[in-house]
């Protein structure tokens, strides 16, 4: 029998049932799978080993080998996240695990549940000054409304996706169809999104957004004004004017402040658009997915007529964007018509240089949830005292291990970066909500005062001795190690 | 390397948990405390040579049962057979449809034959074998999509009701199923019973020949599955409204069928977001508060 199988497939031997177990597929029990030819065991309550060094990278250990003794003694280094271990909604019965361990000689405890949130949602950065759509325009997938485009920040459009409203408020299926785009997005899944009046997007954490089937590369050096400001010296001499083209603000190097200051001849450029400071000018197009996040794809469009007074023929003329990734070099002709040009070896430079100022374009997916009643009801009987806590910074918050960000005001609403967290942290149920990890270590002390639930405490060893469902990763490099005593919740 | 079998109480004090290769037994008993370590440890000395058992007899329990079948041997093996036997004419089926419950049956009566228990009940993977006293009840939570756990309906048994054996399946599940229904949930006499017509019952939740279920043939995802080349659901696009309700009368016709021959004493069938009842028992099935993750193993059931 087994000759027919293809190549790949493993026999399982870890019991007799003794299941033929193709690539990529589960033997009858769910939990021995074949990963790329590999018997491998899936688990799912994750600890995390902190890392020993900067750099390491998250490596999970397949199975916790071997001597116990040894892990014991390395207790204090492991931390027990939330992920997989469940939850106590809707109950106010004590979290699954309330873990204590001793750490730099002081007693700490960790509170460990998965939260469901219908309150939550993410906040989407995306690197690009392409114009994804209005503001306040919404943003679908799926043909369902998941949130809206919120105001843009710095080289990046945001979207505001999810929320109460979005995951109960709508139809069934725009519930449904939110609560699945966020889950995708916080799992690190590519997600496909319109915009009203805009572009479609297909985005995934850590990873360059692609806009209308193009790929994002870079994010922009700077507008197109301080583009001018930061190469003016660099273009001088060996070009007569740059008009560096942005969608916010388009900068001209002969008028701005820093062509002035350099004494660049005045070249008589006339720009579309409306100036705002000399050399400065914005709505020189459409918002749009051509240069600079305009809507053009030839630059000269932005240009009105030479005028004799100021220019003359064979002025040279360089057209760039603010990624550099689209330029154009021009001289006039004796009519004054610019004419395109080969880019001179020169100038070559300056705008490779923009390229390599640009830094690589991402998106990055902020979990954004609230912690609500029942949740904190499993950590305190008196669910405002851990609040108060965790303002006053004697209890930090963590997401399978990784800083929160506690916004200040009421209540424990807090964000977290996905990409810091293990894969695969968040679940959903169809209410719908998303399933979060979340942990609250604070000293063992403090976990009395505010009424917690000491009566559960449960030392680490005990919690490591139970191998089976759980799975070691080791912690994020770039994480501060979630029990290190007296750090403050929030300095993500 | 063959794994040992788990044998450990859970962290609640209260429940033991036994697990050996693919299977995975949650067990409560409620009486004295002398009466449920009895039990506990009946549970555990049957449960140890279960799978071995189980495995001897392999081959046969992945064919096809038919009226001339040869008879496996094995007590469990046996009571799959006689579980799966009244539908050995209409359709294809194998002993393994009922392997399950037969092992939680067998297990709950390993636990009563040597203790009086209240009540008990013997958990293989959401097939479920319950013993009820006099006056005692289970309240029962129906969850749809193992993988997003949350409930869907709720029902109670109590010690009058014929029920004693529930079971679950649909093509989300870990066994694979030949039709589309997210969860088909059976009460019966026997837990055995209850598995094997909750198979029936899943199949028949079906659209034949729709372009949106994507069916793959059983033994390209598991080599040695007992299905053979038969075509089975592996995902499912958006149904209209009018398929859906298509697909689950389909299913209910089936279920009513049962009923009316008293194979099972009712069912819930479930398909995207609808349910549809069958029988007598009241099952329940407005929306429930939700449960995820390792918590859906403790509290599906109580």
């Amino acid at each position: 029998m087994p000759d027919v199988f293809p190549p790949d497939t493993v026999r399982c031997d870890a019991c007799p049932v003794l299941c033929y177990i193709k690539r990529g597929h589960a033997g009858a029990c769910d939990r021995y799978a074949n990963v790329e030819g590999q018997l491998v065991r899936v688990d799912p309550h994750i600890l995390l080993d902190r890392a020993k060094s900067q750099g390491t990278p998250l490596v999970p250990f397949l199975e916790r080998e071997g001597d116990w003794d040894g892990k014991i003694m390395k207790g204090q280094e492991t931390f027990v996240t939330a992920i997989g271990a469940g939850t106590t909604y809707p109950d106010y019965k004590p979290a699954p695990f309330i873990v204590s361990s001793e750490v730099e000689g002081v007693d700490m405890v960790t509170v460990v549940t998965e939260g469901i949130f219908s309150y939550c949602g993410v906040k989407l950065k995306i690197d690009t000054d392409r114009h994804l759509g209005p503001e306040r325009n919404l943003v679908r997938a799926q043909g369902e409304p998941v949130g809206h485009v919120t105001t843009a920040e710095y080289g990046s459009q945001m979207l505001s996706l999810g929320g109460v409203h979005h995951l109960t408020g709508g139809s069934k299926s725009e519930g449904r169809v939110t609560c699945e785009t966020l889950l995708d997005l916080c799992n690190g899944k590519e997600v496909e999104l319109t915009i009203d009046d805009g572009a479609s997007v297909r985005v995934a954490a850590g990873k360059p957004p692609v806009v209308n089937g193009q790929q994002e590369e870079r994010m922009r050096v700077g507008c197109g004004s301080a583009t001018i400001g930061m190469f003016a010296k660099q273009w001088f001499g060996k070009v007569d004017d740059v008009v560096v083209v942005d969608d916010h603000i388009t900068g001209v190097l002969s008028e701005h402040q820093a062509g002035k200051l350099l004494g660049v001849r005045e070249t008589g450029i006339a720009i579309q658009g409306r100036r705002s400071t000399p050399g400065r000018y914005f709505q020189v197009a459409e918002p749009g997915t051509g240069w600079g996040g305009t809507n053009i794809s030839d630059p000269l469009t932005i240009l009105k007529p030479f005028k004799p007074k100021f220019a003359w023929p064979h002025l040279r003329l360089l057209m760039v964007s603010t990624t550099g990734e689209q330029f154009a070099y021009y001289e006039l002709d004796e009519t004054l018509r610019p004419v395109e040009k080969e880019l001179p070896e020169t100038l070559k430079e300056s705008v490779g240089r923009i390229r390599e100022n640009c830094e690589p374009a991402l998106t990055t997916v902020l979990f954004m949830g609230g912690a609500g009643g029942s949740l904190r009801a499993g950590v305190t009987e008196n669910p405002v005292k851990l609040t108060d806590s965790v303002k006053r910074k004697l209890t930090r918050v963590t997401c399978g291990g990784a800083p929160a960000y506690i916004w200040p005001g009421g209540g424990i609403t807090f964000m977290v970066d996905v990409t810091r967290m293990p894969e695969n942290a968040f679940g959903y149920v169809p209410t719908p909500a998303l399933v979060a990890p979340i942990e609250f270590t604070l000293k063992k002390d403090d976990y009395a005062v505010l009424g917690g639930h000491v009566d559960y405490v449960r030392p680490l060893v005990d919690v490591l001795k139970e191998k089976e469902r759980q799975r070691q990763l080791v912690s994020h490099a770039q994480n501060p190690w979630p029990l290190k005593p007296h750090a403050g919740s929030s300095e993500s | 390397m063959r794994e040992p079998a788990v044998i450990r109480m859970l962290p609640d004090g209260r429940r033991l948990h036994l697990h050996d290769g693919p299977i995975d037994l949650i067990i409560e008993a409620s009486g004295t405390p002398q009466a449920i370590s009895t039990a506990y440890k009946a549970a555990a000395r049957r449960f140890v040579s279960i799978l071995d058992e189980l495995c001897s007899e392999l081959p046969l329990l992945r064919n096809q049962a038919q009226k001339n079948s040869e008879r496996p041997r094995g007590a469990v093996a046996q009571r799959m057979f006689a579980a799966v036997e009244p539908y050995c004419e209409l359709c294809f089926i194998t002993p393994m449809a009922a392997v399950a419950g037969a092992v939680a049956e067998t297990i709950l009566d390993s636990m009563l034959a040597v203790a009086p228990l209240d009540r008990a009940y013997v958990n293989d993977g959401g097939d479920i074998a319950i013993h009820l006293n006099e006056n005692q009840s289970y309240k029962i939570g129906m969850v749809e999509r193992p993988d997003r756990p949350s409930l869907f309906g709720s029902l109670e048994i109590s010690a009058a009701d014929p029920v004693r054996g529930i079971a679950t399946s649909g093509w989300r599940g870990r066994s694979f199923s030949l039709g589309i229904a997210d969860a088909v949930t059976v009460l019966a006499d026997r837990a055995s019973q209850a598995d094997a017509a909750a198979t029936i019952i899943a199949n028949a939740v079906d659209l034949p020949g729709h372009p949106l279920i994507v069916r793959l043939p059983a033994n390209e995802l598991q080599p040695d599955s007992d299905l053979g080349a038969r075509l089975v659901t592996r995902d499912l696009g958006a149904l209209g409204e009018n398929e859906v309700e298509q697909a689950l009368r389909a299913g209910a016709n089936q279920a009513q069928q049962l009923f009316a021959a008293g194979l099972i004493e009712g069912a819930a069938l479930r398909l995207l977001g609808e349910t549809v009842g069958v029988g007598t028992m009241g099952i329940a099935t407005r929306a429930l508060p939700a449960l995820h993750g390792s918590a859906i193993q403790g509290t599906m059931h109580v």
